[in-house]
C-alpha cells in the first residue's frame, strides 16, 4: 500500500529518519555484528588481544552439559508459564464475558500486575515464599513439605513459575477478553438454539474461534519467558541453586558478567539471536494470514 | 446474553473473585508488611492487617536512606526512575513519529531500506548483545548518564509501524488539500498530523513509560554509581545483602514505591492502556 500524494524534498526525508537510523546503526546493528564476529575469537584473561579460532567457541558450547541443562530449564520454565498463565487467564476472560454485572471492575482489578516490573514481583513472591518467615511458606510447610527453594531446585524453580505466571495473567486475559469480545453472538445463539450446552459451546465454538488469538499469546508468551524474566530470575534466585533456574538468556548474562568467558556469551547471543528471529517470523506471519478455519 | 443461568452467573463471579484474589493478595501482603516492625516480620507474626509503622518505614526510605543495605535513597532511585522512563517513552515516540512521516509521506531512494533497518531491530532485543552493547555505551563515556540509561532504549520498531499504519489510514485528500493551501511539509506535519494523531501517541505512552520504568538488565550493566540507579534494580540490593538481615518492611515499602507509579499509569488511562497494549502488538 502506498500513498498517492506525497511531499517531493531531497534532505528533508534524510533528516526525519536520520535519528532513528543513527540509534539502531550504533546501539543494535554494530554491537549485533560484533556479538557474531567475537563467537569466532577467544580473548586472553586481560581482555587485550583476542585470536581467530573459527567455530571452537560453539564447539565448546556444545559440549558443555551446562548449556543443554539450561536449555532444558527455559524449555520447561517457557511451557510452565504459558500453560498455567494462558489456562487461569482463558478461565476468567470468559467469565468476564458472560455479560456479568461488573465487568470494568473485574478488569481493572485483574490487568495492573501487567506494569509491575518482574523484578519487583519476584521480590513481593520471595517475601511470601521466605522458608523462615514467608506467609505461603508456613502454609506449604503445614501441608507436610519441607518447603526451602534457597536448597531444593525443583521448589525454586517452582515459585519462578508462580512468580512470572502472576504477572502474565493479566496480558493473556486481556487479549482473550478482546478475542471472546470480536466472536459474534449469534454463532452462539444458533447453537444454543440447537440445543448445545454452555460447555459444549465452548469446546465446539468458541475455543477454535479463539485459536487465532492463542496462538498468538503463546509465541508472545514464549518470548516473555525467554527474555523479559532475565530480571525476575536475577531478583529471586540468581540461576540458583546448582543453575537448577538458569535460562538462557540468564546464562548468557552469568557467563560474560562473572565467568568472562566473552567469547562463549557471544556465541551464545548469537544462538539466540536466531532463536528471535524464528520467533518474530512466526509471530509475523500469523499476522499476515490468521489462523483461521 | 444468550439464556438466563443464575448459578452460572453466581459461579462467575466466585470464579473471578478468586482470581482477583490470588492477583491482589500478595501486593496486598507486601503492603501489610511494610506497615510492621522488623521483629514483628522476622517472628512470623504478621497478621492481615496494617500496622503503626507505615509512615516510620515509608520515611525511612524515602528520606533517610536503608542505612546498612544501601547509601542510596528510594526518593533519587524514583527521580531516576522517572527520569529516565520519560525520556524513554517521549524520545521513542518523537524519532520513530518523523521517520514513519518520512516514510509514508516522501518517495526517496532507500525509502524501503530505512524502513528495513527499522523493522529488524525487532529481532535484536538486548538481552541477545548485551556486552557489545555495553561496550559502545562505555566507549562514548554514557556509563552512569541518564543519556546512557535512555538513548540505547529509544529506537522502536513497535511505535514506526505503528505510526506508518496509522499515517496509511489518513485521507489522501488531507494532503492534496494541504498542498492547494500551500502547506509546507513540515506546517502539514505540525498542523494535520500530529493533532490526528493525538490518541495513538497517548496510548503509545502509556505502554513505552511502563516499558522504560520496568527496565532491568539495562540500568542494572551500565550503572555503577548508586545515585544513578533506577529504583526497579535498586531493590534487588536490598534484599540480597544477606538473607538473615534483610529488612523486609523497607524491601515491600520499596516494592510497593516502585509499582505504584506504573500501576497507577494504568489504573487511571485504562482505555488508553489497552488500546495502546492491543494495536502495538498487532
Amino acid at each position: 500500500m502506498e500513498k498517492r500524494a506525497t511531499f517531493s524534498n531531497k534532505f528533508l526525508p534524510y533528516l526525519l529518519v536520520a535519528p532513528q537510523l543513527a540509534i539502531t546503526l550504533i546501539f543494535f546493528y554494530w554491537p549485533a555484528s560484533q556479538a557474531v564476529k567475537e563467537s569466532f575469537f577467544i580473548q586472553d584473561a586481560f581482555g587485550t588481544t583476542s585470536s581467530f579460532v573459527g567455530l571452537e567457541n560453539y564447539r565448546t558450547l556444545f559440549a558443555d552439559p551446562y548449556y543443554f541443562h539450561s536449555m532444558g530449564v527455559t524449555a520447561v520454565f517457557a511451557i510452565a508459564v504459558t500453560a498455567a498463565s494462558l489456562s487461569i487467564a482463558l478461565l476468567l476472560a470468559v467469565q468476564a464475558d458472560r455479560g456479568i454485572r461488573g465487568k470494568m471492575a473485574y478488569q481493572t482489578l485483574l490487568v495492573w500486575p501487567y506494569a509491575v516490573a518482574p523484578a519487583v514481583a519476584g521480590v513481593i513472591w520471595i517475601f511470601l515464599f521466605q522458608p523462615s518467615l514467608g506467609y505461603f511458606a508456613h502454609l506449604v510447610r503445614a501441608l507436610g513439605v519441607d518447603w526451602n527453594p534457597l536448597l531444593d531446585g525443583n521448589q525454586a524453580m517452582t515459585l519462578v513459575v508462580i512468580a512470572a505466571m502472576w504477572k502474565q495473567i493479566s496480558y493473556n486475559f486481556l487479549f482473550f477478553l478482546a478475542g471472546l469480545q470480536a466472536i459474534p453472538k449469534s454463532l452462539i445463539e444458533a447453537a444454543a438454539i440447537d440445543g448445545a450446552r454452555p460447555t459444549r459451546r465452548f469446546w465446539t465454538i468458541v475455543f477454535p474461534l479463539l485459536s487465532p488469538t492463542t496462538f498468538f499469546l503463546v509465541v508472545v508468551n514464549i518470548v516473555y519467558v525467554f527474555f523479559d524474566t532475565l530480571g525476575l530470575i536475577d531478583a529471586v534466585t540468581g540461576g540458583g541453586p546448582a543453575k537448577a533456574t538458569e535460562t538462557l538468556v540468564y546464562k548468557v548474562f552469568q557467563d560474560g558478567k562473572l565467568g568472562g568467558d566473552l567469547g562463549g556469551s557471544n556465541a551464545q547471543s548469537v544462538i539466540l539471536m536466531i532463536i528471535v528471529i524464528v520467533l518474530t517470523s512466526i509471530q509475523f506471519r500469523y499476522v499476515e494470514r490468521k489462523v483461521t478455519y | 446474553m444468550v439464556e438466563n443461568r443464575p448459578f452460572g452467573n453466581i459461579l462467575a463471579h466466585l470464579i473471578l473473585i478468586a482470581g482477583v484474589l490470588v492477583i491482589v493478595f500478595p501486593v496486598y501482603m507486601a503492603f501489610v508488611a511494610s506497615t510492621w516492625d522488623p521483629a514483628t516480620i522476622a517472628n512470623g507474626k504478621l497478621g492481615l492487617l496494617p500496622g503503626p509503622y507505615l509512615v516510620e518505614n515509608y520515611s525511612r526510605i524515602l528520606f533517610e536512606g536503608t542505612g546498612r543495605t544501601t547509601r542510596a535513597h528510594v526518593d533519587v532511585m524514583l527521580l531516576n526512575s522517572f527520569v529516565s522512563a520519560m525520556i524513554i517513552a517521549t524520545g521513542k515516540i518523537a524519532i520513530s513519529l518523523i521517520s514513519s512521516y518520512a516514510i509514508v509521506y516522501f518517495r526517496f531512494p532507500l525509502r524501503m531500506v530505512a524502513f528495513w533497518l527499522i523493522f529488524l531491530t525487532l529481532m535484536f532485543p538486548v538481552e541477545v548483545r548485551i556486552y557489545p552493547t555495553y561496550k559502545i555505551v562505555a566507549d562514548l563515556g554514557l556509563l552512569d548518564t541518564y543519556a546512557g540509561l535512555s538513548v540505547p532504549l529509544i529506537a522502536s520498531a513497535t511505535a514506526t509501524l505503528l505510526f506508518r499504519q496509522f499515517f496509511m489510514t489518513v485521507p489522501d485528500e488531507l494532503l492534496e488539500a494541504a498542498k492547494i493551501d500551500a502547506a509546507g511539509p513540515l506546517r502539514f506535519f505540525k498542523d494535520v498530523l500530529l493533532p490526528l494523531s493525538r490518541t495513538n501517541i497517548a496510548a503509545l505512552f502509556v505502554i513505552l513509560f511502563i516499558y522504560g520504568w520496568n527496565q532491568y538488565l539495562w540500568p542494572l550493566l551500565i550503572t555503577t554509581r548508586d545515585d544513578m540507579q533506577t529504583v526497579v534494580i535498586g531493590i534487588k540490593k536490598i534484599v540480597t545483602v544477606q538473607d538473615a538481615l534483610t529488612e523486609w518492611q523497607l524491601a515491600m515499602a520499596t516494592a510497593i514505591l516502585a509499582m505504584l507509579p506504573p500501576v497507577l499509569v494504568v489504573v487511571v488511562m485504562q482505555k488508553l492502556f489497552v488500546k495502546g497494549l492491543v494495536e502495538t502488538e498487532k
